[in-house]
């Protein structure tokens, strides 16, 4: 991400999970449990308009009404919802007026994962929001931004300093009751970032998202918000990491994007959360996170580009509602399982506008006794005369008590489409090292070369910076699990 | 330059070399024939450093040092090369970056600067040429979707990249057509200098016939029953290896 940020080699070192640390902080963490009482606390915790707690009661009331999804490929104890607590911040006595204000511990924390947050050593091209269990504790650049109109901030302050753009996009492209953790999200969520670019813009740099989960029971619902108005473009990244505990903390993210006239989101995740115990399977992230664009305008373009390697249980479909007319959509992921690790990822691409175009580029690698499944749904509405889509999906397997798994679903209700998909399964084997070992090139080099081979058409659609990172990452997961 | 003593060796507890010596000198070709199941591969697959096989007795020495306590990797920058009888499909990695990998492994060990993508395409299309290969090894993946003959071939440009001391070719005949068996033989002949060694190992004569060998060694039930030079070749074609296995 930077190149103040450590390799990844030294932050995993011998394979093990480096960012497995936890940080003491004084934290108020509301008792575990979920009621209206929580959700109006939560509201008031925030200080938020009214509008705000309609909206979470509404989502409440939803989920209440609602039943968690058995139909992916996962499988796991069902969730406690009472025993997670929904609210956990660094204790403050006052609004934090700059960085200096921040607990030192956490800046060491952002700063040990590759973040330095403070004015000397922030990064100088990219914007950041780190965010620390509920709540975000800094942004950079913002002034920065600010000056030629883009608003980058937590979503809290959003709801205090610009209510009326919330209002109207909030749950415009990921309704309340879209779906369980959905609704959950809506209900609890705590924090997240903003982001508006005004119109004719093109941000001056990457603008970006850091989560951390530092508390054991606390769950971690954020909220991300990107607004790109006509003629517009920003390219955002997303990072995340948690400690190692041996229970499962629960992610249930809502984030969702809207693009106008000829406007280009470009949204890049590397999700490195805590996966549990590589042996036994004990603890780690169940990444339950509805992530939805919709290009509302003529010519817009949503990508969502994304590499998987942590979490216990992935359950994540990055998607685009394609209504404006030549509106296109496209969605690159690499999803490594090791371990024990489950993963039901995938993507929906909507053809609602004339002309409109996706196309969906999905590479599983699953390693161990771990199970990885692309699940994906291509549909096409009645207008959307001429649309296409193209998917292609594969699988490499490594070793033999891994599975791969692909769930294609194509519906189309308009004859001048076109739509291909294409599949394919392969196997990185110990005589494919053993062949690049007898020509001199080291184990580790040959994984690199061989995944990255698999990898390279998502890999080039990352950042520079973050592609050379995520080919790292898979490559120090992967070494040993091949044999 | 190699010297095998009493080598024993097996895969999975079975012991299928059962006492092999021999001795190479640089500039020498050796030849080393037999019939199914007479240890021609498990030899291969030692010299080779494969994994799976292991070497209960005996010594392995390559220009001063213990083959046997090298892997696969060290083997190759010391100067071994093992031409696979099926080299094995690598989808996704380009043939062209894979050589520079390969070669730029031996820039490292030496010390020296890894060459740059421009300047390696120089070096291997005058290899390419050399040998009489298509552009199509440049742009291909590794192996992927090759025919038996042209993985054989990219054995082959591989070796004139990587310049080895020994060569040790497993069945590099088999599976080639006429052309093929000639297009692969004169690429090998060209490799070969004073400074070098081969061996090659094969169950039919008729590679001999383009690559002439100055040893010939007949294998049978993991011994060498029968040394000669290329005429020895020419009599087991017309007899058989029964005429050696039961002279024995």
């Amino acid at each position: 991400m930077s190149d103040e940020k450590s390799s990844v080699s030294d932050l995993l070192e011998d394979n093990q999970y480096k960012y497995g640390f936890t940080t003491d902080v004084e934290s108020e963490t509301f008792a575990k449990g979920l009621n209206e009482d929580v959700v109006r606390a939560i509201s008031k915790k925030k200080n938020e308009p009214e509008f705000m707690l309609n909206f979470r009661l509404k989502a409440f009331a939803k989920w209440k009404t609602m039943k968690e999804p058995a139909w992916p490929n996962v499988h796991y104890p069902s969730i406690d919802f009472q025993n997670i607590s929904y609210y956990s911040a660094p204790k403050k006595k006052k609004v934090l007026e700059s960085l200096d204000e921040v607990d030192p511990e956490i800046m060491r924390t952002f700063e040990k994962l590759g973040i330095p947050l403070d004015e000397q050593k922030k990064l100088a091209n990219v914007a950041v929001d780190a965010v620390f269990d509920s709540v975000s504790v800094a942004t950079t650049h913002k002034k920065k931004l600010m000056e030629q109109g883009i608003i980058f901030c937590p979503i809290s302050e959003a709801l205090q300093d610009y209510p009326e753009l919330i209002e109207e996009y909030l749950g415009t492209v990921v309704p309340v009751g879209d779906n369980y953790y959905a609704a959950l999200n809506s209900a609890v969520f705590t924090d997240g970032s903003f982001v508006y670019i005004p119109p004719d813009t093109i941000s001056p740099m990457e603008i970006s998202t850091y989560f951390r989960i530092n508390t054991e029971e606390t769950g971690q619902f954020e909220r991300t918000l990107i607004i790109c108005a006509e003629n517009s473009y920003v390219s955002y990244l997303e990072g995340c990491t948690a400690p190692q505990f041996d229970t499962n903390q629960l992610h249930a993210a809502v984030v969702e994007l809207v693009t106008m006239d000829n406007a280009e989101i470009k949204y890049s995740t590397v999700q490195n959360w805590y996966a549990g115990d590589k042996e036994t399977g004990k603890g780690g992230i169940y990444n339950f996170v509805t992530k939805r664009g919709k290009c509302a305008g003529v010519n817009s373009k949503i990508s969502w580009t994304q590499v998987e390697t942590g979490s216990a249980i992935t359950w994540k479909y990055p998607s685009c509602i394609l209504q404006g007319d030549n509106s296109s959509g496209e969605f690159y992921s690499v999803a490594l399982t090791n371990g024990h690790m489950q993963a039901d990822t995938g993507t929906k691409m909507i053809h609602i506008g004339k002309n409109t175009r996706s196309s969906i580029i999905s590479k599983g690698i699953s390693a161990d006794q771990s199970s990885n499944s692309y699940r994906g749904q291509v549909k096409i509405g009645k207008n959307a005369t001429n649309a296409r889509n193209y998917s292609q999906c594969d699988s490499m397997l490594v070793g033999d008590k891994s599975s791969a798994h692909t769930f294609p679903y194509i519906e189309t209700a308009n004859s001048s489409v076109q739509v291909e998909h294409e599949a394919a399964t392969s196997k990185i084997s110990e005589e494919q090292l053993f062949y690049f070992e007898s020509r001199g090139i080291s184990r580790e080099n040959a994984i690199e070369a061989v995944i990255s081979g698999f990898c390279k058409d998502v890999f080039k659609q990352l950042p520079m910076e973050f592609a050379v990172e995520a080919q790292k990452l898979l490559t120090l997961k992967l070494e040993d699990s091949v044999g | 330059m190699l010297e095998i003593k009493d080598l024993h060796a097996g895969v999975d507890g079975n012991e299928i070399v059962k006492g092999i010596s021999l001795s190479i000198n640089k500039g020498e070709v050796h030849a080393i024939m037999g019939p199914n199941g007479s240890g021609k591969s498990t030899l291969a697959k030692i010299l080779s450093g494969h994994p799976a096989y292991e070497a209960t007795s005996g010594e392995i020495i390559f220009d001063d040092q213990n083959l046997l306590e090298m892997d696969a990797e060290e083997r190759s920058l010391a100067g071994v090369f093992m031409g696979f009888q099926y080299p094995v499909e690598v989808p996704g990695v380009n043939n062209a970056e894979f050589l520079r990998m390969a070669y730029n492994a031996r820039k490292v060990k030496a010390e020296e600067e890894e060459i740059d993508p421009l300047d390696f395409d120089e070096l291997l299309s005058g290899k390419m040429k050399m040998l009489g290969m298509e552009k199509k090894y440049k742009e291909r993946n590794l192996n992927d979707g090759f025919s038996g003959g042209e993985k054989k071939k990219n054995e082959i440009l591989q070796m004139a990249i990587l310049e080895p001391k020994l060569s040790v070719l497993d069945e590099t005949d088999s599976g080639l057509d006429i052309d093929a068996l000639r297009i692969v033989s004169e690429g090998v002949n060209k490799l070969r200098n004073e400074n070098n060694a081969l061996i090659l190992i094969t169950h039919y004569q008729r590679l001999l016939d383009y690559i002439k060998p100055d040893f010939v060694h007949v294998l049978s039930e993991g011994k060498i029953v029968k040394s000669g030079d290329k005429a020895l070749a020419l009599e087991l074609e017309s007899q058989g290896y029964d005429w050696v296995t039961k002279a024995d």
